[in-house]
């Protein structure tokens, strides 16, 4: 009876796993973005929206048009700091181009069935010309953007799909090598066997699983105590709270290592209220972290998943429309990290707390108040 | 001696109890800072338990108090966005949407007959709604030091107890308000009288709509200091509130409150949210995750109500 029962568990389990499971620690491809993070980047380092590692390019001649063009985005959402300046970003950038007659956007609030609409929805309308997706899932979205492979040119960008139908996948290094570069910093710079929590949003996205499977390898591999992995849910309240119990539960902390910026000063706050000295807590190029890391002098590190790469899918459908080869069917963008040496050029008090000083929009159209300065 | 010890209501007791556990388990607790951090985030759940004691005590519920934390908190950052010098207008706004949210709640309950469990329950699914509409689900704005301190600042280098957080001056004085307007004035005695037996009541000549209202107001502007508190504490935070007025529920019931009206005391309320505090405190030390705290949360509301019941048919109360 009793293994009768535990069969059918099984079965059940089993088909309840998606078809595809997807491997969020690949030595294979940390190894690729390890050595990415250590080799330069082709194309001019001043703009950095359009350098790309390696030389494999995508035919596009196949997609030449006249223009003006339509362009169309499936955006995932607008719903969380990151998201508004990469945003911000984008829409600048389109202002920039003469031969975009029309940019379409649909915003699926986050929401998986409302973005497969979304895209049929775009699909059926006929008028794009190209199509740009900011994937709000990964395995979720697949079939849609397969289907709009059909149709058009596809430009993936952010979030990744399991497929490479789209003409290219734009994205920095990748999660691997931000968790490589945080982990590593971690490694060296944490007292020698000392306890880390490492700190993470949500499970199930690829580019955070990826920044943690990373860093955690790295940890271990140091021989540091790695004593908890907690979800925040990107809540500064939870951050806090979840850094004090660990406190009070006796941990010596040597470092907080965070898969996002966004509630790093919750967690520095969770010390410096407890009266203790602010251990390395890592964080992202928000600047509400790099200025209380400038402030109080802590020896830390800010990996990017730099807000520029929104402006590089126009770049890339405009380049597709005119037949220009682009790299493809990735592009890796370079993916800076903010240390020690370099914290002063990101630093900027005129912008809001939760901007992302990586964004490549200073110059733009509308800066700094688009992006909320003054 | 025996007799006069049974008039001690057991919340106390078990309270002591925990206090020993955990300062055997980790000795941080005995220091300052150990103890006032503990009040520090005790202070929240003390104050919403008492505002919703009112409730308890006119013989309803406030569902709506959680939700009312988000909006505070979430409202507050939209609307200060950093800027130092608009901090008091906004806390008088805060203020001023708890007063009418507490009306809005006890007038469905008196005019339109709906239950209060149900009427708070609209409320609160409103409330979060507004909030969420107005932040698109995303942490916007900030929030400035100046409305920060009540949460989270520390007065330092006190004689004796060395640090007070500006929370527990805050949480003191609250209460002291609280319990005074309870247990000290005539309307104390007719929002008892009013849970306790509402026809008697009315007989008795208690404006029984008035005295809900500000019951209510008690507890949505509590809600609204709670939220000040919290956003102080670790500023912007989408889902601050959720849940919070369950505990509050629960910390007055294992304080003694009687659901459905007429029985419960401030202090006694307040040492259920330090018990309650307390418990999450215990289970942290012994290394248990979030997810136990809830079910121990649930175990221990339904025995307290089993114990509080066990007690009343003991006593014949």
């Amino acid at each position: 009876m009793i293994n009768k029962f535990t069969a059918t568990a099984l079965t059940t389990l089993a088909l309840a796993l998606p078809a595809q499971a997807q491997n969020f620690d690949d030595p294979v491809e940390f190894a690729k973005q390890k050595d990415m993070l250590g080799a330069a980047a082709n194309g001019d380092a001043t703009t950095p929206w359009l350098q790309y590692y390696g030389d494999v390019m995508a035919d596009t001649s196949g997609y030449k048009k006249d223009g003006p063009h339509t362009i169309c985005f499936s955006n995932a959402g607008v719903n969380n700091p990151w998201r508004v300046v990469g945003w911000n970003t984008m829409q600048a950038e389109v202002e920039q181009h003469d031969n975009i007659a029309e940019f379409v956007v649909t915003d699926a609030e986050g929401s998986d069935d409302k973005q497969i609409a979304d895209i049929e929805d775009l699909l059926a309308g006929g008028t794009c010309d190209a199509l740009i997706v900011s994937p709000n899932t990964t395995a979720a979205l697949t079939p849609a953007v397969e289907k709009a492979c059909e149709q058009l040119p596809v430009i993936v960008f952010d979030r990744g799909v399991n497929t490479d139908c789209p003409v290219t996948f734009i994205k920095p290094v990748g999660g691997y090598g931000f968790g490589i570069q945080s982990g590593e910093f971690i490694a060296a710079n944490a007292p020698e066997g000392s306890d880390v929590l490492m700190l993470r949003i949500l499970p199930g996205v690829d580019v955070l699983e990826t920044r943690y499977s990373a860093a955690k390898r790295i940890l271990e591999e140091a021989g540091l105590n790695i004593v908890g992995a907690e979800f925040t849910d990107g809540d500064r309240a939870k951050t806090k709270a979840i850094v004090e119990d660990y406190i009070q539960r006796g941990n010596q902390l040597g470092a907080v290592w965070m898969d996002a910026g966004a509630t790093s000063v919750a967690a520095i706050e969770a010390f410096e209220d407890m009266g203790l000295d602010v251990p390395i807590v890592t964080g992202e190029d928000q600047q509400d972290f790099l200025q209380k890391w400038q402030e109080i002098g802590m020896n830390t590190i800010a990996p990017t998943y730099p807000t520029y790469q929104w402006r590089t899918p126009i770049l890339a459908a405009l380049k597709i429309l005119d037949g220009e080869a682009i790299p493809g069917p990735e592009w890796n963008l370079p993916q800076p990290a903010i240390t020690n040496d370099n914290l002063g050029d990101f630093v900027n008090a005129s912008m809001p707390p939760l901007h992302y000083a990586a964004c490549g929009c200073e110059g733009m159209p509308g800066y700094p108040e688009r992006w909320g300065g003054k | 001696m025996m007799a006069r010890l049974k008039q001690i209501n057991p919340v106390f007791l078990v309270l002591a109890l925990l206090f020993v556990a955990i300062a055997i388990l980790s000795p941080y607790f005995l220091q300052p800072a150990g103890y006032m951090n503990f009040l520090k985030r005790a202070a929240p759940i003390a104050i919403l338990a008492v505002g919703q004691l009112y409730v308890i005590n006119s013989g309803g519920f406030d569902l709506s108090a959680g939700a009312l934390v988000t909006l505070t908190v979430i409202g507050s950052s939209i609307l200060l966005d950093g800027d130092a010098s608009a901090t008091w207008w906004v806390i008088l706004a805060m203020l001023g949407v708890g007063v009418i949210v507490g009306a809005v709640n006890a007038l469905v309950v008196s005019w339109l007959k709906v239950p209060s469990i149900i009427a708070t329950l609209g409320m609160m699914i409103t409330l979060s709604g507004i909030a969420l509409t107005w932040s698109g689900g995303a942490p916007r704005g900030y929030l400035p030091e100046n409305f920060r301190f009540f949460g989270r600042y520390l007065i330092k280098d006190l004689p004796l107890i060395k640090i007070l957080p500006v929370a527990v001056i805050v949480m003191v004085v609250v209460c002291v308000a609280m319990w005074w307007l309870m247990h000290r004035t005539n309307y104390g005695k007719r929002l008892i009288a009013m849970g306790d037996n509402p026809k008697a009541a009315l007989l008795a000549g208690v404006p029984l709509t008035e005295t809900r209202i500000v019951a209510f107001v008690m507890s949505s502007v509590s809600a609204v200091l709670a939220g000040i508190l919290l956003g102080g504490f670790a500023g912007v935070s989408t889902d601050v509130g959720v849940g919070l007025e369950l505990q509050a529920i629960t910390a007055a019931v294992i304080g003694g409150a009687q659901l459905l009206g007429g029985r419960g005391t401030v202090g006694a309320t307040i040492a259920g949210a330090l018990v309650l505090q307390a418990m999450f405190t215990l289970l942290n030390i012994l290394g248990f995750p979030k997810p136990i705290r809830d079910v121990v949360q649930g175990l221990i509301l339904i025995s307290a109500v089993v114990i509080a019941g066990y007690r009343r048919r003991r006593s014949g109360g």
